[in-house]
């Protein structure tokens, strides 16, 4: 029993870490912290797939020298491992995820930036209260000019 | 004569700069067979421009390098990046497949290198055009700092 | 066939690369729009972008119809699946693309004229670059045939789309956190459908869907296997706005700007409907006691949840867009729950209702911009008595609204005959009652509207008639009469979500 939950103790701090940062993701008031939250989450996938890629005993999936041939540079020969790599796959699928955050983040900046400058607070519930506001003020004026088109 | 309150800071970030943007070319160049390649590359010439903006101030910055110029080099990097494909394309071969780019026959490794190099570049445009992007559109909406609150 | 011309003309390259073309043409407009020094010459581009993806589907669709049942693959960079990245096409994916090309092109039409007005000498290119990137990345979405690559162009086309509902905020500021909370939710979204590749690819180790449905049936009792695909399904749920995670959708369509809202409700929803499709069915087999399970027991049931709740909810907006968007939740309800059937003729059901209502919505939305654009307000106060000032937009936002109810004579009645047939014999007489009910449903919250426009007088007496702008009329027609001619002729349509059906399950050519 101990010995699954140890075996995969990587996973469970992977897991612990992305569960934070979605909680922060869900409850948080802050937008800005709503967007930690959510980079959190995203950086532990990245954990996750670097974990899942991991071979026992290997190195990152960069060629050392020993294994390269001699004419690489040239682009000819074929490598002749003497080291064991972990899989490269994941680490590049990876890359694209980065890539794919940072976008996320930046627009989620810029969106706060915005909303900072229309709303001047950046409090998802003070938001909300504005927006509620102004809408029962719509409401309200338009039960007046429906009831002038009655009278 | 208006006192400078970052001499130090000035003169070291420019010795800095042309390193950094050095550095950048050579982790763009030598990622074909190290660690390292467009992405990083872009980031730290994105970097070099960041660093000259927080010290010689966002305006000095645009002016260097101004904001259209970093969107266009991140738009020219997308299309370098997709024109390599469809010159691959006209050439009789897949998207993107770089064998085809010089009707090579097998064994050529022409088209290859050639292909990797360029996506390579594009893929250094888009990103240090976009970082740098980024960067102005979040810098440009605050008040510069003065000196006096530094 | 009908598409027979298509195929004889187009030339010899283009049907070669159609697969990645009907992508490659709008990701590679779209930095130019970027570039694009005037405001004009960029809608040009855009529209000239759209149409020429919709002619690279159609082509797409010709081949598959040329030889029913089969599949056209595309290997990028000439690298072979599945270690390289594969477009496979086949007839499910083939619809999908026609209906997101021809929605995004009838779109970016309407585009100059509903923003010409709003966004006088702002830089239009960037916002229409942000649409072309979002049309690039949904079709992407539709054409790609490897897992991981699904997703990015999911991101593609979801980062654009924040962008673009951010873009209403020079009307209405409440689309800046209508923006930001989608952004949450979708970005969640994405990185949940990560997680469950990340889990099947430590099962199968590849990423080739076609690959990774090869391998299912020896791992139907693998844990890690159906983790990967709850976290798919919660994923792409998100995407799809399933019940109860459709909390982005309503306010995203409704403060978005006129032509983005009409582009959305027709395809984004749609397409994650697709990949949903693609995975539970294709690469997941729908007679694995798990997912038959999780068909019936979590599908089905937020399915009806979302038909009556949402259907409901329309009913109490005063925002007739705020109404339509909810509609929408309901009706991916009523996909969803054709969906869950799992049979063939649940999901042809299921894929032609999804058709049809990407036509209604599409044309609702788009008479909403147009009304939006001419009287300044989207609430039903403001559509008080347009049937007489405005006939023509009027009569089309009717016909459509007819078509949501499902009135006979309509594209929408077809579509959900076919749904209650595959419930009836499934015998899930339950469920076709939920969808009488359902309907009824809307029936009110379109009775409402329409009743405000055709029945009641004007709240300001208007000086003069308005119509929608020209521009907008003759798209709003044509997706109009298509609902009525798909209503009394269903051939095409039937044909396309019967054999798509038939190529999600593997069974060869419909007949």
């Amino acid at each position: 029993m101990w010995d699954i939950i140890l075996e995969r103790g990587s996973y469970w701090a992977i897991i612990a870490v992305m569960m934070i940062g979605l909680y922060i993701a869900f409850s948080a008031e802050n937008l800005i912290k709503r967007l930690v939250g959510l980079s959190l989450f995203q950086t532990t996938i990245c954990l996750f797939y670097v974990k899942l890629a991991n071979v026992a005993n290997a190195t990152a999936p960069v060629l050392l020298a020993e294994d390269m041939p001699k004419d690489a540079y040239r682009g000819e020969g074929v490598a002749e491992l003497v080291h064991v790599y972990s899989n490269p796959l994941p680490h590049v699928l990876m890359l694209t995820a980065i890539v794919v955050g940072v976008a996320t983040l930046s627009l989620g900046l810029a969106l706060i930036v915005r909303i900072n400058e229309s709303y001047g607070t950046i409090e998802a519930d003070e938001i909300y209260a504005s927006d509620v506001k102004v809408q029962m003020a719509e409401d309200a004026d338009a039960a007046r000019t429906s009831g002038e088109v009655v009278r | 004569m208006k006192s400078d309150h970052h001499l130090i800071l000035r003169v070291i970030a420019k010795t800095l700069l042309p390193l950094i943007t050095i550095y950048a070319f050579y982790v763009q160049f030598h990622g074909e067979v190290s660690a390292g390649g467009a992405f990083q590359a872009g980031v730290v010439l994105a970097v070099a421009v960041i660093l000259y903006a927080l010290i010689f101030g966002l305006a000095e910055a645009m002016r260097a390098v101004p904001p259209w110029f970093a969107r266009g080099l991140a738009a020219a990097g997308v299309l370098i990046y997709g024109g390599v494909g469809v010159w691959a394309m006209v050439q009789g071969g897949q998207y993107l497949e770089y064998q085809a780019l010089f009707n090579e026959p097998p064994g050529g490794h022409n088209g290859q290198h050639t292909g990797i190099i360029l996506v390579e570049i594009g893929v250094l445009f888009a990103v240090a055009g976009a970082m740098v992007s980024i960067f102005y559109a979040l810098a440009g909406r605050v008040a510069e700092i003065r000196d006096e609150d530094w | 066939m009908i598409l027979e011309p298509v195929l004889t003309s187009a030339p010899d390259w283009a049907v070669r690369h159609a697969a990645v073309l009907v992508v490659v043409v709008p990701m590679l407009l779209a930095p130019l729009l970027a570039l694009s020094p005037s405001n004009r010459l960029a809608w040009i581009l855009t529209v000239a972008g759209t149409a020429a993806a919709f002619w690279f589907s159609l082509i797409l669709l010709a081949i598959i119809q040329e030889v029913p049942g089969s599949a056209i693959s595309y290997a990028l960079g000439n690298w072979e699946p599945p270690i390289g990245i594969e477009f496979r096409v086949d007839a499910l994916n083939a619809m999908i693309l026609v209906l997101i090309t021809g929605m995004g092109a009838l779109a970016s039409f309407i585009a100059w004229p509903t923003l010409a007005a709003e966004f006088k000498g702002e830089r239009l290119n960037l916002l229409l670059c942000a649409f072309l990137l979002c049309f690039a990345g949904l079709a992407g979405v539709a054409a790609t045939g490897d897992a991981f690559n699904l997703f990015v162009f999911l991101e593609v086309s979801s980062l654009a789309t924040y962008v673009l509902v951010a873009m209403g905020a020079g009307k209405d500021r409440r689309a800046l956190p209508a923006a930001f909370s989608y952004l949450v939710m979708g970005t969640l979204g994405a990185s949940f459908y990560v997680i469950g590749i990340g889990l099947l690819y430590a099962a199968t180790g590849t990423l080739n869907m076609a690959d990774i449905a090869e391998q299912m049936p020896g791992l139907s009792g693998n844990r890690s296997v159906q983790a990967g695909l709850a976290f798919i399904l919660v994923g792409l749920g998100l995407k799809a706005a399933m019940w109860p995670l459709h909390q982005w959708l309503p306010n995203a369509y409704a403060y978005a700007p006129g032509f983005v809202s009409m582009f959305l409700s027709a395809t984004a929803t749609k397409v994650a409907l697709y990949s949903l499709i693609r995975w539970l069915f294709t690469i997941f087999q729908p007679d694995l006691a798990f997912e038959s399970a999780v068909l019936q027991w979590v599908l089905a049931p937020l399915a009806m949840a979302a038909m009556v709740i949402c259907s409901v909810q329309a009913i109490f907006q005063t925002d007739v867009r705020r109404m339509l968007a909810y509609s929408s939740v309901a009706q991916v309800g009523y996909i969803l729950l054709a969906i869950s059937v799992g049979t063939a003729a649940g999901v042809s059901a299921g894929l032609l209702h999804l058709f049809t209502h990407a036509l209604m919505k599409g044309a609702l939305f788009m008479a909403v911009a147009g009304i939006c654009f001419a009287y300044q307000g989207s609430t039903i106060r403001d559509f008080a008595g347009l049937g007489r000032s405005a006939p023509f937009t009027m009569a089309a936002f009717a016909i459509a609204g007819l078509s949501l109810i499902g009135v006979p004579l309509t594209a929408g009645f077809i579509s959900k005959l076919q749904l209650g047939y595959a419930l009836l014999d499934q015998g899930w007489w339950w469920a076709a009652v939920v969808l009488v009910f359902a309907s009824f449903l809307s029936v009110i919250y379109i009775g409402r509207v329409l009743q405000a426009v055709f029945f009641e007088p004007p709240l300001n007496p208007r000086k003069n008639n308005k119509e929608a702008p020209l521009l907008l009329l003759i798209p709003l027609w044509i997706l109009a009469l298509v609902n009525i001619f798909y209503g009394i002729d269903a051939g095409f349509p039937a044909g396309l979500a019967a054999d798509g059906a038939a190529a999600a399950l593997g069974l060869g050519a419909a007949q």
